[in-house]
């Protein structure tokens, strides 16, 4: 077999060099020809492109960035680190000739943040489920970068275009108009072609979260029933809670299905035919029956409860619905607070203080608590967060300025009891203190995007200002006490990186 | 490279230390005092900052302080043999061979192309027995010199 690989090492004068000849001469004792790159402090010569056109598989063996990775694009690869290279380079050869023959796809040129696909089967089975979860999570964030950011995009243009109400209007209109009478002139149209595709790019949120849990579980097996349990989820309000719930079970049911011992004739349409069918029809029942049912009667009962509570004492009512709103994050609870919300706009002949505006306020505001919080937290503690989840939170801060809780759901997905109770606190006392200023708000949607709609707006951002800190400082002293161990890997691999490019 | 990578008295066969920064420090005065090394407290604290990114302990015995400082004229190695070993955080237990590789920061591709070459050849197990088993200092200073040849 021919690899080619690359070492580098913070000094550069000792380790990229012992790397690459323990790896040579690894490669030789195995019958294997392999060429290194040292990147090192000597300056490094580039490799041959007619080596690595050669290559069947790569090996960074690298503690730096590597120069011009796109050069070996598309070819399987091990990333190692350049101390396993030298202290154990037989091993790395074996696992780099484990990888060509498995056919590891390569990611693409975005290392740093490519979706961690493959599990550790020997990993204790806590990691697993991390890693399980990072996976569909790291799937899940460039929808939720992709389709939040659109939305704020419109949000941002129906201001421009459309004055103070602009943001309100943005919302309703219909994407037949985008068909009929679309006008390229028109601010107005432009935002709502902006908004109305991040919202179908944010419909896939808890489909692909939870098809690639599933995934990460069965491997393609799992694909169909995760996806559409996922789906299910969302249709029944079960929010990403629920996708959560329907990427485990589909990804084992596959699994399971997928270990029965059939007679041979069948064995051809298993993965085809019988698994996507039987495991799929097995999450719609369960989905649909099981947990449908009872979330559709849980927000009912919800809603008459939150009805039967007005006029009672309004700060106490602004920490409840702040606690729902950060409670799942766009799911069954999340929903009936703002919809009690949004409902109470409805409302006709309202005064300009009324009740109802001072509760879309509160709604508004701790809806952007949970996003800005992970946005700051993954900020200002980048050692607590994933690779994946510091991607994210740069646009998280978007998103929670938009009113977009869902940019919160990546980091709520992949570590959930953390993430939500941080957010649950914060998000109430937010709630809280909309009320004790006496924030109103009459627009259903837009977060700092409506702010001339909203009075007291000094308040009101003050409210998200303080509930966005304390979900930040909850979040990290919960995640400090417990670090996660796929966070503790991709630091031990970037320790030196970091340190060298701060050097 | 009219200055030889490592000279006789860069080499202490019987180095006695109560841990690695010590050992690390016995080995940088004899930097020092050849002349190699400008400033050995400044050179030192280069060198454990290198040390503390990652530990430079490798299996088969050997700890590998090094760093790239400006306190460094000259590409220089100098060699400790501990028998008592002393810990370098290798996952297999203490070293009793210890190279300190000393590059300067502003040194240009000739010059760092010989400690490319000095970090190959420790890979050598070959080699690393060669050193461990040499009776004095000037037959350590002599398989290095012959053993490392820039490529």
């Amino acid at each position: 077999m021919k690899l080619v690989a690359v070492s580098s090492c913070p000094t550069g004068i000792a380790h990229t060099y012992m790397a690459a000849e323990a790896l040579e001469q690894a490669g030789k004792a195995a019958g294997h020809e392999v060429h290194v790159e040292t990147q090192g402090a000597a300056g490094s010569t580039p490799l041959d492109p007619a080596i690595i056109a050669a290559a069947d598989g790569v090996i960074y063996a690298a503690d730096l960035e590597v120069k011009d990775k796109d050069r070996f694009a598309g070819k399987p690869f091990i990333d190692v680190g350049v101390k396993k290279a030298v202290h154990d380079a037989p091993g790395v050869i074996a696992a780099a000739v484990a990888a060509v023959e498995a056919g590891v796809p390569a990611g693409g040129p975005a290392a740093p943040a490519a979706p961690v696909t493959k599990v550790d089967r020997n990993a204790g089975v806590g990691t697993k489920i991390r890693q399980w979860l990072m996976t569909g999570v790291s799937y899940m964030i460039p929808f939720v970068a992709a389709g939040g950011i659109l939305i704020a995009l419109g949000f941002m243009v129906a201001q421009f275009a459309g004055g103070s109400d602009g943001v309100i209007e943005v919302t309703s209109i219909p994407v037949s108009h985008l068909l009929n009478d679309f006008n390229a002139t028109v601010g107005m149209d432009w935002a709502a072609l902006l908004f109305q595709t991040g919202v179908v790019a944010f419909g896939f949120l808890v489909p692909v979260l939870s098809g690639f849990i599933a995934y990460a579980i069965a491997d393609r097996p799992g694909l169909v029933p995760g996806f559409v349990g996922g789906a299910i989820s969302v249709a029944v309000g079960a929010g990403f809670l629920g996708g959560l719930v329907t990427g485990f079970m589909a990804g084992f049911l596959a699994l399971w299905i997928s270990r029965w011992k059939v007679p041979k004739g069948v064995r051809g349409v298993m993965p085809v035919v019988v698994i996507p069918l039987l495991s799929t029809f097995v999450v719609g029942l369960v989905m649909f029956l099981i947990i449908g049912q009872p979330i559709a009667s849980l927000m009912n009962g919800l809603s008459s409860w939150l009805n039967g509570l007005s006029g009672s004492n309004l700060i106490l009512l602004g920490a409840l619905l702040g606690a729902m709103m950060g409670f799942d994050l766009g799911g069954p609870i999340n929903k009936v607070a703002y919809t009690f919300a949004v409902t109470g706009l409805a409302t006709e002949g309202l005064a300009t203080d009324a009740v109802q505006y001072r509760i879309m306020a509160a709604v508004m505001a701790a809806g952007m608590v949970a996003p800005l919080a992970m946005a700051l937290a993954s900020t200002v503690r980048k050692k607590l967060f994933t690779h994946a989840e510091q991607e994210n939170g740069k646009a998280a801060w978007l998103l929670g300025l938009s009113f977009i809780s869902e940019g919160a759901i990546p980091f709520a997905a992949a570590d959930p009891w953390r993430v939500i109770v941080s957010s649950l606190v914060g998000s109430s006392v937010t709630g809280a203190l909309v009320m004790a200023v006496g924030s109103g708000q009459r627009a259903p949607h837009g977060g700092i995007w409506v702010l001339p709609l909203i009075s007291n707006p000094l308040g009101f951002l003050m409210a998200v200002a303080v509930g966005t800190v304390i979900s930040a400082g909850l979040v990290i002293a919960l995640k400090s006490a417990k670090p996660n161990e796929i966070v503790k890997a991709e630091q031990a691999a970037d320790a030196q990186a970091l340190v060298a490019t701060a050097a | 490279m009219s200055t030889p990578l490592i000279t006789p008295d860069l080499v202490a066969v019987d180095l006695v230390a109560t841990d690695r920064d010590d050992a690390t420090r016995q080995l940088i005065d004899l930097l020092y005092a050849a002349g190699r090394v400008t400033d050995a407290d400044g050179f030192h604290a280069d060198v454990r900052a290198r040390e503390a990114q990652m530990a430079t302990g490798m299996p088969g015995g050997i700890g590998l302080p090094h760093a790239r400082s400006s306190h460094v004229t000259v590409p220089s190695l100098a060699v400790g043999k501990v028998a008592a070993g002393v810990d370098f955080g290798a996952p297999d237990g203490p070293a009793t061979l210890i190279f300190l590789i000393a590059a300067p920061d502003a040194g240009d591709g000739d010059h760092l192309k010989i400690l490319a070459a000095l970090a190959r050849r420790l890979v050598h197990e070959s080699f690393r027995t060669s050193l461990k088993d040499a009776p004095d200092a000037a037959t350590v200073a002599e398989i290095v010199t012959r053993e490392v040849v820039p490529s």
